[in-house]
């Protein structure tokens, strides 16, 4: 069976690094952006299953810009939302979008592969 | 309610202006008016004792008119030779005398051209007697017809004569009469004047010519200078010491330069003046004291209104004080809770990472894995509370809007009731309900409003401890809910009143609560549209008013 592809778009470097790690050693091929102009460019090079998407990203593109363009360039990949409490406005905007799903930081990484299982199945 | 000075002063000022404003046109007015009618009161005195004087005047120049004229027509009828003879003047003196007041004459006396009295009927012996020096004598002569001014002469005693001269064949001669002073002077004191009043003549050296009442006797000089008394009567006016005035008219005689004078104290009228004046102050004065009770009660009933409008205003004021806080608050809590979130986001992910890399084969004979994967354990665990805390801090930083449902009240406090039934039970504590049977469905959050009832309720529970009542009310007013949820407990220490809506502010120990649940109360309950009020109950207790608006649910 052919590895989940995972991209993970946060501009934390530390947790960023830290959600890539804990991915992979659960076998997923995980890679880590920390901004959303690098995210585009990668997700147009190769596809991806999953993009985990944190929204609330000062400086260079906006979250749901970043959301809107990857559903227009990869429209089957499943983008789910990471989020500060103060930004669900934001995410239901981007649920509207198309976003799968939306987590709330700091989240359980139970919650966050229960989603991501969720979302490989469609 | 509190009389503070600010209150006190304003009153004082209120009533100080007012009354100042009021009484002092109304005294002035008073003022005015009582001067004009002095004024009037005056001139009218003046008038009546001008008038006084004039026709005094003519009637005593009627007088003297009539008896000249009586020896002018004897002069002219008779002889020097008939009326000369003594027998004949006794004769006509008699008809004379037997006249009312024997015609106001003393006598009569025929002098001959050289001065010499021919003849003489009357009381005293003046027969033979030279009058050819007397300045009447020689007047008489000159003019023909003469009044004189009141001299003693031969009989010692003061008296005017009238003389007239007449013709004969020999040349002229005088007849002479002698006034009667006695008639004279009542005639000219017939004047009526009143008490104090006075009327006499003075000729123009001012020596007084009859007998006054109160300015002298006969011959005495006067006190007045005639020169002051013009061809009009005039009238002069001396004030007095005892504040009365006394009025003086002069008018002059047309048949002899003599001035008749007659004088009134004020004090006579004075009485009336006085009983006008003193009505008036009385009038005024009542009318003073209605505008001074009427100020003070108006003032008092206007200042009471404003404090009460101040209390109110300062309560609203209050209220907006606390949204404000709450809201700075809010933001702020939102801002730290958000930065938080993100290191804990970290730390939490890192903890997992340890668990992760500990689970590697090559450590499970480490003495030390236990202890690291507690400890692990222990980092999530407080990152999971840290969690809960910084979400509740944002929920309470940024409701949602309220859902709108279809809500009982009625029922949502019932419920609540019952949760907490058995808690309530074993603390030996009683909950009562009164609920009102005309409460409208109202469009509300049915969740919300739930919870804040549960964070009343809990509130009271706690309050009370053990062994105590708790009632809740419901009540519709007007267009709002008043839900009420009153506890018999110790109270909330008055120090605390202001705070108690504070987040974050609980008198509970640390771990026991948040201090947010009052705070989100409120605020849920602001969302709606409504108020949440704490106080303290007599004689012991507390009391939580939750005010809701009614809103009517739409038709779906």
């Amino acid at each position: 069976m052919r590895q989940p592809t995972i991209l993970v778009v946060d501009d934390e470097i530390d947790f960023l690094e830290t959600i890539v790690n804990r991915l992979r050693k659960r076998g997923m091929a995980a890679e880590g952006v920390d901004n959303g102009r690098e995210a585009i460019r990668r997700i147009v090079e190769t596809p991806f299953d999953v993009v985990l998407l944190d929204i609330k990203m000062p400086g260079g593109m906006d979250g749901i810009e970043v959301l809107r363009q990857i559903k227009e360039q990869r429209p089957e990949t499943e983008v789910i939302l990471l989020t500060g409490h103060a930004s669900v406005e934001t995410s239901l905007e981007g649920m509207e979008l198309g976003a799968f799903d939306y987590l709330l930081k700091p989240m359980r990484f139970e919650e966050l592969l229960k989603k991501i299982a969720v979302a490989l199945e469609k | 309610m509190t009389k503070a000075p600010i209150y006190r002063s304003l009153r004082r000022r209120i009533v100080a202006i007012t009354l100042v404003v009021s009484i002092a046109p109304l005294l002035t007015l008073g003022a005015v008016i009582y001067h004009q009618y002095i004024k009037v009161f005056e001139a009218r005195i003046e008038d009546q004792i001008r008038h006084l004087a004039r026709s005094q005047a003519n009637a005593v120049d009627v007088f003297l008119n009539d008896r000249t004229t009586l020896l002018a027509v004897l002069v002219a009828t008779r002889s020097f030779e008939e009326l000369g003879d003594q027998r004949r003047l006794d004769a006509l003196f008699d008809v004379i005398t037997r006249s009312a007041d024997g015609l106001g004459l003393v006598d009569l006396g025929v002098i001959a051209a050289d001065g010499c009295q021919v003849a003489y009927a009357g009381p005293f012996a003046l027969i033979g007697l030279d009058y050819s020096r007397e300045a009447w004598f020689r007047e008489t002569m000159s003019r023909g017809s003469h009044i004189s001014d009141v001299f003693t002469g031969y009989r010692q005693l003061p008296h005017f004569i009238i003389a007239i001269r007449g013709h004969s064949v020999q040349g002229p001669w005088i007849m002479r009469a002698t006034i009667d002073s006695q008639v004279f002077n009542r005639l000219v004191r017939s004047v009526r004047v009143g008490e104090s009043g006075d009327a006499y003549i003075i000729n123009p050296e001012g020596f007084l010519q009859t007998e006054a009442r109160l300015a002298g006797q006969v011959l005495d000089r006067s006190a007045l200078a005639p020169q002051r008394f013009g061809e009009e009567a005039t009238v002069l006016r001396q004030p007095m010491g005892n504040g009365a005035t006394r009025y003086v008219a002069g008018a002059w005689l047309k048949s002899k330069d003599w001035l008749l004078i007659v004088s009134q104290d004020s004090a006579d009228q004075i009485n009336s003046l006085y009983r006008t004046r003193d009505a008036e102050i009385i009038i005024i004065l009542l009318g003073c004291l209605a505008i001074v009770i009427a100020t003070v009660i108006t003032t008092r009933t206007i200042v009471s209104r404003l404090q009460h409008a101040d209390r109110d205003l300062n309560a609203l004021n209050a209220q907006l004080l606390q949204r404000d806080k709450m809201a700075a608050l809010g933001k702020m809590a939102a801002g730290i809770a958000h930065e938080i979130n993100n290191p804990l986001a970290v730390i939490g992910e890192k903890a997992g990472w340890i668990r992760d890399l500990l689970d590697d084969p090559a450590l499970q004979d480490s003495a030390v894995l236990p202890e690291l994967m507690t400890s692990v354990d222990k980092i999530e665990s407080h990152v999971e509370r840290a969690r809960k805390i910084t979400h509740r801090m944002l929920g309470f930083a940024r409701r949602m809007e309220p859902r709108l449902d279809d809500v009982d009240v009625n029922r949502v406090l019932g419920e609540t009731v019952e949760l907490l039934q058995n808690h309530a039970r074993v603390n030996d504590i009683r909950i009562d309900l009164d609920l009102a049977d005309d409460l409208p469905i109202i469009a509300s959050d049915q969740s919300q409003l739930q919870q804040v009832f549960l964070n009343l309720l809990n509130n009271a529970i706690d309050a009370i401890g053990k062994d105590g009542v708790i009632t809740g009310t419901t009540r519709r007013a007007g267009k709002e809910i008043h839900i009420t949820i009153t506890d018999n407990g110790p109270g909330i220490p008055p120090e605390h009143l202001a705070r108690v809506f504070d987040p974050f502010f609980t008198t509970k120990d640390p771990g026991q609560g948040t201090g947010l649940g009052l705070a989100i109360s409120f605020q849920i309950i602001e969302k709606m549209g409504g108020r949440l009020l704490l106080e303290n109950v007599t004689p012991r207790g507390s009391r939580a008013t939750v005010i809701l608006p009614v809103v009517i649910p739409e038709p779906k």
